[in-house]
């Protein structure tokens, strides 16, 4: 039942990608033949006011970000099937058990909030 | 062929060239960004594939969340900004390995399916899986917010260490 129509929703997106790319290497491609270049070391040292750096970089992250973004993943890995279930928990032979489903679902994935928040996770200190 | 083929061998190809380049480039962040592209490219295949939702998903998710968390776990442990070749293992045994796997699930995909024919399914919106997941899947729904659970605390305790 879908082939060329099902496709054809998606053209605008498509056609949209392949002239983004596009615009993209002829920038970059027109960029790399008009200018100039000199490369010098002094040129690819990091300038911090006016002082030669002395060391490596100092990069580490805190593990804090880490548990941040994994609160994240579940919460999307939550609104994920928020949407199929808002579509569908209106319709006949759903209704109020589907309802409870999903509170049961998104219940115990705030158990997991409550504990990160009694754990004092979500405090920036 | 049709525009489905096309599509499928344009974006597969693509896919398998991001993946390779994830395992052979030596900057470990350019890896992560590597990984964006093959994951965006298999998206794109489900898409075709008419799987409009899990596409999406799967931009979300996997684009969008597991390769942030990828990167801030490599950050966590060093945060290299050049090549880093002491990474580099042995590659014999897992080259061997992964033309194993790999090619013993194309041969199997290609017994099962000959040159059989499938016709693409309806597409598979929101409303299509939502009328799935709440009439015959409901359990295994109920049973992944517990290990969702499970692993964020999981991730809590061990980031947390002796501290507490």
């Amino acid at each position: 039942m879908c082939g060329v129509d099902y496709l054809g929703s998606y053209r605008l997106l498509g056609l949209l990608l392949i002239l983004g790319a596009a615009f993209f290497t002829v920038a970059f491609t027109a960029n790399r033949l008009l200018s100039r270049r000199a490369p010098s070391a002094g040129k690819n040292a990091t300038y911090e006011c006016g002082i030669d750096p002395v060391g490596g970089d100092w990069a580490q992250a805190q593990v804090r970000y880490y548990v941040y973004a994994y609160l994240y993943v579940l919460f999307a890995v939550e609104s994920v099937f928020l949407f199929p279930w808002a579509v569908t928990y209106a319709l006949d032979g759903f209704g109020m058990v589907t309802v409870v489903e999903m509170a049961i679902f998104v219940a115990v994935l705030a158990l997991g909030l409550l504990y990160a928040w009694r754990k004092r996770v979500l405090s920036w200190t | 062929m049709t525009v489905t083929d096309i599509l499928l061998l344009a974006l597969g190809a693509v896919a398998a060239g991001s993946a390779l380049r994830v395992v052979t480039t030596t900057h470990i962040v350019r890896a992560g960004l590597w990984l964006v592209v093959a994951l965006g490219a298999m998206a794109a295949c489900y898409l075709v594939l008419t799987a409009e939702l899990v596409a999406w998903v799967q931009v979300l998710i996997y684009v969008g969340a597991v390769v942030v968390l990828l990167l801030f776990a490599t950050m966590l442990t060093r945060a290299p900004i050049g090549p880093s070749p002491e990474l580099d293992r042995a590659r014999f045994p897992a080259a061997l390995i992964g033309l194993g796997s790999g090619g013993g699930l194309a041969a199997l995909f290609i017994f099962g399916y000959r040159w059989g024919k499938a016709e693409l399914a309806a597409p598979g919106t929101a409303g299509v899986l939502g009328k799935e997941i709440f009439s015959g899947w409901v359990l295994p729904f109920e049973v992944l917010s517990i290990l969702l659970l499970a692993a964020l605390v999981g991730a809590i305790v061990v980031s947390r260490g002796e501290r507490s």
